[in-house]
């Protein structure tokens, strides 16, 4: 035992057991946390609009989510008459799948990196489109028009809004020099005005930067007032129509995790990831109570960020399908080329 | 299975595949902007509608052939179950026209009462509309906003007569019960903080960039089609015609208050948006000028017979309703039921234009411009 | 140009100021409360309350139905049945059963208009719900009026109305 052990300690066998132990606690925080945050959704809904919100399940309703959990797993899954089974089946565990591998790449403090992939940017966005892919197939799968509709605009939505943002990221990368997650956070390390979004000198345009990213993101998570998948005041659930269950479950916590990768991609990038902001601090604290303290800092911006995903949610009615393009084209794309160019030439002519 | 050459290319032409697809969508009786059992036939290319053929009847309850069965008096709840939303004016048309037949003088305070609850339940109406609309937009938080202040409409309508949705509070020659202080102390309450938050509104919902988009240029009804189809209320006004059937055939005793038919001419969706905001502030200024001259006096006229008797005839009477005009015709032949009662509700008309304005619309724009007609759905089919 | 970059900047502003309201009454619940928390606590009922009709009673505790069945002629929907007959001794007739089908009945309160003698009130119950037609389609008045003044008679204060049947 002892000697298997120390095998799985060495390198490589350590990697893969790194993977597979935060693959589990991803698991695991990934279902608890899409639960808490239907929670605070609801909440924050009940408060912006003078409500209690839930209340009758446990103090303040904390136990919902669980009374939720359970509700759905009682249900049966229903494939719908003419549908794709296997695909039907399929597209929950695929966008589930994408969102959860998503999660290895993130740097959540200096010592907690599952992974240190030097593509690690490249690698979220290649699951993040795999993600499109399955509720496209689901809504395909379910043979429902109202599906359909919403996967055909899917699809248009996330080619729009991928361009602005990968744009965004290569500014960020030529500020960073570097695609590794965790290598982009420690070149932020030190005094909050080392953070991406106050790097002016580099990037004079880093506040356009963050908001186009901010706004892509919303829009490939599909949330409101992006929310041209689901729309239910339009297509009934769009893609999620005919699933019932912990399948529609499954996709609910899909959607709430992306939402965390899209954060957490945003604190990482532009707000400093586990940076404090206050110099040489966290170097002067035990190790442990430094990595602690990095873990706060990065959950803090990452909630903080999460809040107003939500706030926007609840504030602003839907755009338009094509004001959402229009937006998209004519002034996130024309306003990311523009920061990419004043910043290549501030970084590499000048 | 082997198809016959004409049965191949008709597939491969029409159905499957073929250029000129086009399939159907059943929007309703069951969907969630449809606000009730309404059914719209869609015939969609792809997202474009082709075709948009609304439905009705699904809760079609005979009120027509209800009036003819029952007494004068037996009808009058009848009239607040059609527009449920906007009870007061209905009521207002069945009394009305029955008065005018009698020739029943109402009191002075009864008519003062009555106009401040029509403008009342006018707000409360708007509000609902509103929200619902905003609601169909992707917006959730208004809804709950204008039930908030609606809330307190209702309140005050409980407080004088029992009932918080289907009133039926005017009687004929007056109202059921009289209105004591604390509905008066609570109107006046209610002008300046309705005030307040329609400032509010205007912030978070009028100016809205997101808002603006979807609907400005959406839904476009011409003033030649608004004559067409007879459509009524905030979509004619919006339509740049200034019709309100309050200042065309003055009922009541609405030529005695300062106020203004609000009018837009852009023909869009927001301009029919735009006329319901200011109708609210219309009505905020007829409730504070008939709540600061209301008489003091009985509320009911004395001689009204128990088992009202209408002589033979055809009597016509028309109320603004908050969704438009609706007009009731009443033909008798003197004995103690209707022979016939016609009811001219104005969501029917405003819901057949529906079918040529959405013709070639996106879906999401169709339903955007179907929640700017503010469809009351048993209104449509009574 | 200039038009696109002012409606731009305009619609930038206009949701700033819309994120700024939700968040303004976001806060306002930390500050008050104007919730009711339905079923743990309920609002008074208004005195007019149009609930479904009962008996009112005279200082004897007894029904004032005469039995004159204007009520059951008023009612739009026939949902009133009322039988009464002249008892011994008495100079009026007295009802002797007065049955009101709830689930046709529309509120609309000419019943009560109608009553000569004042007989009929509105009730103030509103937790009307059930799981079979049959507890509703028969609301019998009459013993109705009994149980409450039974109710009364050991504890003076007014019956508990809001409380379902």
């Amino acid at each position: 035992m002892s000697h298997l052990l120390e095998i799985l300690g060495q390198e490589p066998y350590w990697s893969f057991v790194r993977i597979g132990l935060f693959l589990v606690g991803v698991a695991s925080f990934v279902g608890a946390n899409a639960a808490y945050l239907v929670w605070c959704e609801r909440k924050i809904a009940a408060y912006v609009q003078r409500r209690p919100g839930p209340m009758e399940v446990g103090p303040q309703g904390l136990l919902q989510p669980i009374a939720d959990a359970f509700k759905l797993f009682a249900k049966q899954v229903l494939v719908p008459p003419g549908a794709d089974a296997l695909l039907f089946r399929l597209a929950p565990v695929l966008i589930m799948t994408a969102a959860m591998l998503s999660f290895v790449a993130i740097p959540y403090g200096a010592a907690l990196s599952p992974t240190s992939i030097d593509l690690g940017l490249l690698a979220v966005f290649a699951f993040a489109s795999i993600n499109v892919m399955a509720l496209m197939l689901g809504a395909w799968a379910s043979r429902n028009k109202f599906a359909i509709i919403s996967a055909a605009r899917v699809v248009s939505q996330n080619i729009a809004y991928e361009i602005p943002m990968l744009l965004t990221i290569v500014t960020i990368v030529l500020m960073s020099g570097t695609m590794n997650l965790g290598e982009i956070v420690t070149k932020q390390g030190g005094w909050i005005w080392h953070w991406n979004i106050f790097q002016w000198q580099h990037n004079p345009l880093v506040v356009l930067s963050f908001l186009t990213f901010f706004i892509c993101m919303l829009a490939e998570t599909n949330r409101a007032p992006f929310d041209m998948a689901e729309s239910e005041s339009e297509l009934v659930a769009g893609a999620f129509t005919e699933y019932a269950g912990m399948s529609f479950g499954v996709f609910f916590m899909a959607e709430y995790a992306n939402i965390v990768i899209g954060c957490s991609l945003a604190t990482v990038l532009f707000l400093g990831g586990w940076n404090l902001g206050l110099g040489s601090f966290l170097a002067s604290v035990p190790a442990w109570a430094g990595a602690l303290i990095g873990l706060g800092a990065f959950f803090a911006k990452l909630y903080a960020l999460i809040f107003t995903v939500i706030w926007i949610r609840w504030t602003f009615p839907r755009t338009q399908f094509y004001g959402l393009l229009n937006l998209s084209w004519k002034i996130l794309i024309p306003v990311s080329l523009v920061t990419l160019w004043v910043t290549s030439f501030l970084l590499k002519v000048i | 299975m082997l198809l016959t050459k004409e049965q191949a290319l008709a597939r491969s032409t029409h159905s499957v595949g073929g250029p000129n697809e086009t399939f159907v969508l059943n929007l309703g009786p069951q969907h969630p902007a449809t606000h009730g059992v309404l059914r719209v036939k869609l015939t969609m290319d792809g997202e474009f509608i082709q075709r948009a053929e609304p439905v009705c009847g699904y809760i079609h309850r005979m009120h027509e052939k209800m009036g003819e069965n029952r007494n004068y008096t037996q009808f009058l709840p009848n009239t607040s179950r059609l527009d449920y939303l906007s009870a007061m004016q209905y009521t207002h048309a069945w009394v009305g026209v029955v008065e005018k037949a009698c020739k029943i003088e109402v009191p002075e305070r009864a008519e003062y009462i009555r106009v401040i609850t029509s403008e009342l339940n006018r707000i409360a109406s708007h509000l609902v509309g509103w929200g619902a609309w905003v609601m169909d937009l992707g917006g959730f938080t208004p809804i709950l906003y204008a039930f908030d202040d609606r809330e307190k409409i209702l309140d005050l309508m409980e407080h004088i007569c029992g009932a918080r949705l289907t009133f039926c509070y005017y009687r004929f020659g007056g109202v059921a019960n009289d209105v004591d202080d604390v509905f008066v102390q609570g109107t006046k309450d209610f002008v300046p903080y309705m005030r307040e938050r329609m400032k509010m509104y205007k912030k978070l919902v009028t100016e809205n960039i997101i808002l603006r988009k979807r609907i400005e240029g959406i839904g476009m009804i011409s003033q030649d089609m608004c004559r067409r189809y007879g459509a009524c209320g905030p979509v004619l006004r919006g339509s740049g015609i200034n019709y309100d059937v309050r200042r065309a055939e003055p009922y009541s005793i609405y030529k005695r208050f300062d106020y203004e038919i609000p009018v837009y001419h852009e023909c869009d969706s927001m301009a029919r948006y735009l006329v319901r905001m200011d109708e609210i502030e219309q009505s905020l200024r007829i409730i504070e000028q008939a709540i600061a001259a209301m008489p003091e006096g009985p509320f009911v006229a004395p001689k009204v017979p128990k088992i009202v008797k209408v002589p033979a005839g055809d009597y016509t009477y028309a109320t603004e309703a908050a969704r438009g005009r609706f007009m009731i015709r009443l033909v008798s032949d003197g004995s103690d039921t209707p022979y016939r009662v016609k009811l001219r509700t104005p969501c029917l008309a405003n819901l057949s234009l529906f079918e040529e304005s959405s013709a070639g619309m996106l879906l999401p724009d169709a339903l955007a411009f179907m929640g700017s007609l503010d469809l009351v759905i048993p209104d449509i089919d009574r | 140009m200039k038009k696109a970059f002012r409606e731009i900047f305009g619609g930038a502003v206009s949701l700033v100021t819309g994120m700024r309201i939700t968040l303004d009454q976001f806060l306002k619940n930390f500050r008050k409360d104007h919730n009711v928390p339905y079923p743990h606590a309920t609002l008074p009922i208004p005195e007019r309350y149009r609930g479904h009709i009962i008996f009112t009673n005279d200082e004897a505790g007894k029904s004032t139905c005469i039995a004159c069945k204007a009520c059951e002629k008023a009612c739009p929907s026939d949902c009133i049945f009322v039988d009464g007959l002249k008892k011994e001794g008495e100079k009026k007739k007295s009802a002797t059963q007065f049955d009101l089908d709830f689930t046709k009945c529309s509120l609309c309160g000419a019943c009560v208009e109608v009553c000569p003698t004042d007989a009929l009130t509105y009730s103030k119950r509103y937790n009307l719900a059930s799981t079979s037609k049959a507890a509703y389609a028969k609301i019998d008045l009459i013993k109705d009026l009994d149980t409450r003044m039974a109710k009364q008679r050991p504890q003076p204060q007014q019956p508990q109305e809001n409380t379902p049947q």
